[in-house]
Order: C-alpha cells, then structure tokens, then sequence
C-alpha cells in the first residue's frame, strides 16, 4: 500500500522552522489530515462510474482531433473522490467555521432559509432557454428584486446581469460611455480616489477612459477641493467608493456630484460597502448616476473563493435608457414579460449591449430576494446600524494596543482600519496576520487600502455577537502587544497551522504550475 | 555621474546625456520582497512622469515613473530570472533601464541624495 503523497513533498516551511513534530507513517497528525492532489490519488484504471460501451462508434469524423493517447484522468472510486473533497474542505476557513474578518468583503453569516429558498426545484432547476411562459415565477423574482433594489438606493432603474463587484463597474462605465456617445461628447478622463479598489482604476481602462488619480485628505477621505478643480470639459465621471475603503462615509459625495454634473460628467459609486448603509442612505440622493451592489455580500450568497457573485447596477434617470438587456417588465395581466433584442428597438433602443448570455446569476436573486423579504425594511435598517455599531467595537476595543490612523476621523462605517505603527522593530502586519491563524481566525485583508503603512481593514460585520466580537479582540490585543514588545515567536507564526509560514515570496516569484515535472 | 532623485523613490544616475533609472532603496523596503519587474521595451520613447515600468512585490504592483524624458537603450534583462536584485541591490545591478535623455533641463527639478534623504525622514 502506498503511504499518502508518496513522493513525500512539502511546502518549503521557510528558514528557521523547527522540523520538531512526530512524524507519522501517512504524515496525518491524527485528525488533521495530509491530502495528496487528486492526481496524485487513485489510478487510471479505476473508476466511480459505470461508462457504457464505446464500440462501433464511427470515430472518422474527429480526423486529426482523433485522441491518440488516453487523457491523463484521475481514477478514483466515488468514496475515494468523496473523501478527497472532504477531506480539503475541512482543511478551508468559512464563515460557517467563525468570525471571517475580511475587510471590504462583508464576510456575513448566510442565513439558512435564504438557502431552502435557492434550492427550491422551480427556482433551482429551471434553464434560461425555457419558453417564457414557463418560467414566470423565476422572472417574477428577477422582476421583484430589481423593485427592491431600485427602492433601496433610490435610482431610477437597474442592469440585474452583472456577475460580481468589477462586471458591474464595467456595466456601469460602459452605460456612462454610451451616454457620452449618444450626445457625441467625447470625454474621455474617469477620476479616481487613491484609496479607490484597484479593480476601479482597472475597470475604467479597460472601458476606454483615460485615468486620473485624486488625492485623498489627511483626514481619509477625498479631497474635494482637488477633485473640483480637476473638472472640465474632458473629465467623463468619477469613481468613489462610499462608504470608502479607509471604512469612512464620503460626506462630500453630494456636493462632489452636483459639481460633476455642473460640469457634463456622470458619477459612478463603487457599492461594495453597501452594507453599511442599507436602509439609511439612498445613494440615488446623493447624486449618484451608476453603483453596483455586491447581491453575494449584503444580500447573503457564500462568497469567496472564486464565486458566485452577483452585481447589479442601479442606473440614474440619465443612464438608465442605455443599460444592458435583458430587462423584465411586468405586463397588465400580471405576466412578466423578457425584453431581449427582438423586443429592444421599440423598448429599449439605446440598450448599450450584453453584459452576459443569460439572464445573471438566478440562485443569487432568489437568495437576495428572500432576504430582504424576510428582512423587511426595519430589519434592513438593523442590519447597517448593527454592523456599524460592531465595526466601530472592534475600533474602539482596539486602538489603545493598535494604531488607527483615522481614529480620530470620527466613527468609522463597517470596517475599522489599523497600521503597523508601534510595533517593534522589524515586526510587520504579516507577523500579526499569521498570528491570527494560530488563534483560529481567517487574517483580516492586509496591505490595502495602500494609503495605509501596514495596512489591517477588520470588517467585523451585524452577524457577529459581542461575545464572538470580544474574543476576537482579545486574540488581536494579544497580537498586537506581542508585535510591539517584539516577541520572536510571532516572527514564526503560525506555529500551530497544518503549514508554517510558507514562503510566499519564491511562490511569487518561482510559481509551480504544474503538479509534476 | 550625478544621481538624483524623484519624490516618487526614483533614482536616475546621468552621464553627459545617457542616464540609468531604478527605485531607491527607501522604495524597495517599502514595497518588501519583488517578485516581478515590467521592463519598458528597449527602443521606447518615454515622457517625463510616464508609467515606464511596473514592480510587483508581495504586497502590491507599482508604476515606475520616469524621472525625465527620453529613449529607452537598454532594459535590465538580469532581473527577468532575478527580481530580488531590486531588493538586494536597488541602486547597483538592480537598475532598471538605462535611458537617452531628450533634455538635460529637464533634471533641473529632482533632488539631489541630501534633499532626498531629508524628504524620506519626512515621511
């Protein structure tokens, strides 16, 4: 029998790590288990499924396309591929496991009936090339969402087919340049807050725009002053994330809009920290003409990972006619109606195009929408207040050991945002994160926004209690007193991890990406 | 040689009218271990305050800029297969291309190593 990853490779664990454990005959260390790539398992003769017989199959017409050789294919028994699955999944960090402090990603627990709900067969099991007609109550979600949406940011319409946070950026710049076509304006400059999402800058080039940055205010926000006087006949809109990546709202915002309009430019709102402000702002009335909402962040999907997203834009009066199909509309008798590009030229003429094949992300609608029914409005409401109100615990729990740069900046929104200050010389951000992982928490995000030295952006969410919220701050105290009294054995972290501290440096710069040579 | 400096961690090192360019070694322990250097093409016109090149490090991907206008001779072709010259390096073999100058004037406006150092400890 072979012992688990036979060819006994491991993670470079970096200079200086103790190689002092027991070691076992399979490398488990009892209930922690090794897991070998699913290559690396099983054999080529082996299999979970009975396939049937491929003979008298007429194999011509593949010509050269022909397959000389058999694929190199793991071969595993469905126990075998069940196991290996698991077995990884136990080696992930979820929320379902604890507290998920990623900041600017609203890692927030999923409740379960939104779960049952996007399960539902008639939800779950329908295809996007089904006849309309059967498939009204999945357009009636779709349909009743985008009320909702539109309702709860106070804008005049909504693109519901954007798949994550950049699509929907992407959406929106492009119904901004679409705008600017139609009138033949040829505006070509997007401005950009410093502190901006990188994605923002990127999603503007991408676009055809032209990128300028604005600085930010010692304070942590933009610099308004400087973003007014950057306006002029070339500048085709903003970008500003609100509330902003430093976890501070934009008081400005509106001022900042009525001026770019004053001077023919549109505003785009990065939504990602929507969920600090649910229920109390209507982005609408602060002028804004385009902002996406992250449906997997504040409107409950499991995210992370790589997906799913989802990320409507809500469109000003100004931007809406130039929005991507397909949109739904509900008819006299009830129905709802697709309009797609054979309905668009009397309906939607100046449709800008498609952001997707389909019709987006359904299992998210049907999430999004059942949390927000179940919510209601007052619930909503709570659900921004209450994630303020932990966010601004963990700041103020935390400032004495930690400094925050805009501490005194007044209350921060849903995320609370550290330095590196203070700690003792040669101790870094990474040295704390790791350290987090020996206290059995997923690292904070780390080194953004990049305006930060050291920056650590805790985003503690409504979904957490104060007991979960007060243990988490002990570990961080702890942490943060080690790393400025200079404790070596935080240099090391995490000691207690399956992996020690990988070099992630040779990975950068020497990545393997191929399982064997 | 004279070298001069940018107030974003720049430095050029000039000869008559040829001059190399890399990051300061303020730069590179800020930016902590690169693991990727974007070369501009050699043979490419550069303007003063151009992008002319990106460093990636394990914390962030940041532009280069040029420190004035010009041609681009040569690329460092070392830090292809060794990025950490950067680090270990950054104002010897971790330069990262050499440079004709369009105009000498243009260097009138850059710091020189004491106005430099005093603008880091600023910092």
């Amino acid at each position: 029998m072979n012992a688990i990853n036979p060819n006994g490779w491991r993670p470079s664990m970096g200079e200086g790590a103790p190689d002092n454990a027991i070691q076992t005959f399979t490398g488990n260390r009892a209930l922690q288990l090794e897991e070998a790539l699913i290559f690396e398992l099983g054999d080529a003769d082996r299999s979970g499924v009975d396939f049937p017989e491929t003979g008298g199959i007429d194999m011509s017409a593949l010509g050269p396309m022909a397959r000389a050789e058999r694929p190199e294919l793991p071969g595993l028994s469905e126990p075998e591929t069940v196991r290996h699955y698991t077995r990884l999944s136990r080696q992930n960090y979820a929320i379902d496991l604890g507290l998920f402090p990623l900041g600017s990603c609203t890692m927030k627990h999923n409740p379960r009936l939104d779960e049952k709900v996007a399960r539902m067969p008639g939800f779950a099991d329908v295809h996007p090339l089904q006849p309309v007609h059967t498939v009204q109550g999945a357009l009636g979600v779709i349909n009743e969402l985008a009320h909702w949406l539109i309702e709860l940011t106070g804008m005049h319409g909504v693109a519901m087919t954007p798949k994550a946070g950049a699509h929907g950026e992407l959406c929106g710049l492009l119904c901004i340049r679409a705008a600017l076509e139609a009138k033949g304006d040829p505006r070509d400059v997007i401005l950009v807050p410093e502190s901006a999402h990188g994605t923002n800058p990127a999603t503007a080039a991408f676009a055809g725009f032209k990128v300028e940055n604005i600085p930010a205010t010692p304070d942590g926000r933009v610099d308004t002053a400087a973003l007014i006087a950057r306006l002029g006949p070339d500048v085709a809109g903003v970008m500003i994330t609100n509330p902003n990546t430093c976890g501070l709202f934009e008081r400005d915002l509106k001022t900042i809009a009525d001026a770019v309009h004053a001077a023919g430019g549109y505003v785009y709102c990065d939504g990602a920290n929507f969920n600090a402000i649910v229920g109390r702002v209507r982005p609408g009335d602060l002028g804004v003409d385009a902002m996406h909402i992250n449906l997997h962040k504040t409107f409950s999907t499991p995210h992370g990972g790589g997906g799913p997203g989802s990320g409507p834009v809500v469109l000003s009066e100004a931007l809406s006619p130039f929005g991507p199909l397909p949109f739904t509309a509900r008819q006299a008798d009830g129905s709802i109606k697709l309009i797609e590009e054979e309905q668009a030229h009397d309906e939607h003429p100046q449709a800008f195009g498609r952001m997707c094949a389909f019709h987006g992300q359904m299992g998210m609608y049907t999430r999004a929408l059942a949390y927000i029914l179940s919510h209601g409005a007052d619930g909503l409401r709570q659900v921004s207040g209450d994630a303020v109100l932990n966010a601004n615990y963990v700041l103020r729990s935390l400032e004495d050991v930690l400094d925050a740069p805009f501490g005194a900046s007044g209350p921060c929104m849903h995320e609370a945002l550290f330095s590196d200050d203070g700690f003792a010389e040669g101790f870094s951000t990474n040295d704390l994160a790791k350290g987090l992982i020996d206290e059995g928490y997923h690292p904070m995000t780390v080194y953004f926004p990049l305006v930060v030295h050291g920056a650590m952006l805790v985003e503690p969410t409504e979904t957490e209690s104060r007991a979960g919220l007060d243990q988490f701050i002990g570990a961080m105290r702890s942490l943060a007193e080690r790393a400025r009294a200079g404790d070596e054995l935080l240099k090391s972290a995490p000691h207690l991890a399956p992996r020690r501290r990988l070099d992630e440096t040779l990975a950068a710069r020497k990545p393997k990406l191929v399982y064997k040579d | 040689m004279t070298r001069y400096f940018t107030k974003d961690h720049e430095w050029i090192a000039v000869e008559g009218d040829e001059a190399t360019v890399g990051i300061t070694d303020y730069a590179q322990s800020q930016l902590g271990d690169i693991t990727f250097v974007e070369l501009p093409a050699e043979g490419s016109e550069v303007g003063k305050g151009d992008s002319a090149s990106v460093v990636d490090s394990v914390k962030a991907a940041s532009d280069v800029y040029a420190p004035v206008s010009g041609k681009v001779t040569v690329a460092n072709a070392a830090l292809e297969d060794q990025p950490e010259l950067v680090n270990t390096d950054p104002e010897g073999e971790g330069w990262l291309w050499k440079m004709a100058l369009a105009d000498t004037a243009e260097l009138e406006g850059l710091m020189d190593e004491a106005a430099y150092q005093a603008y880091v400890a600023e910092l």
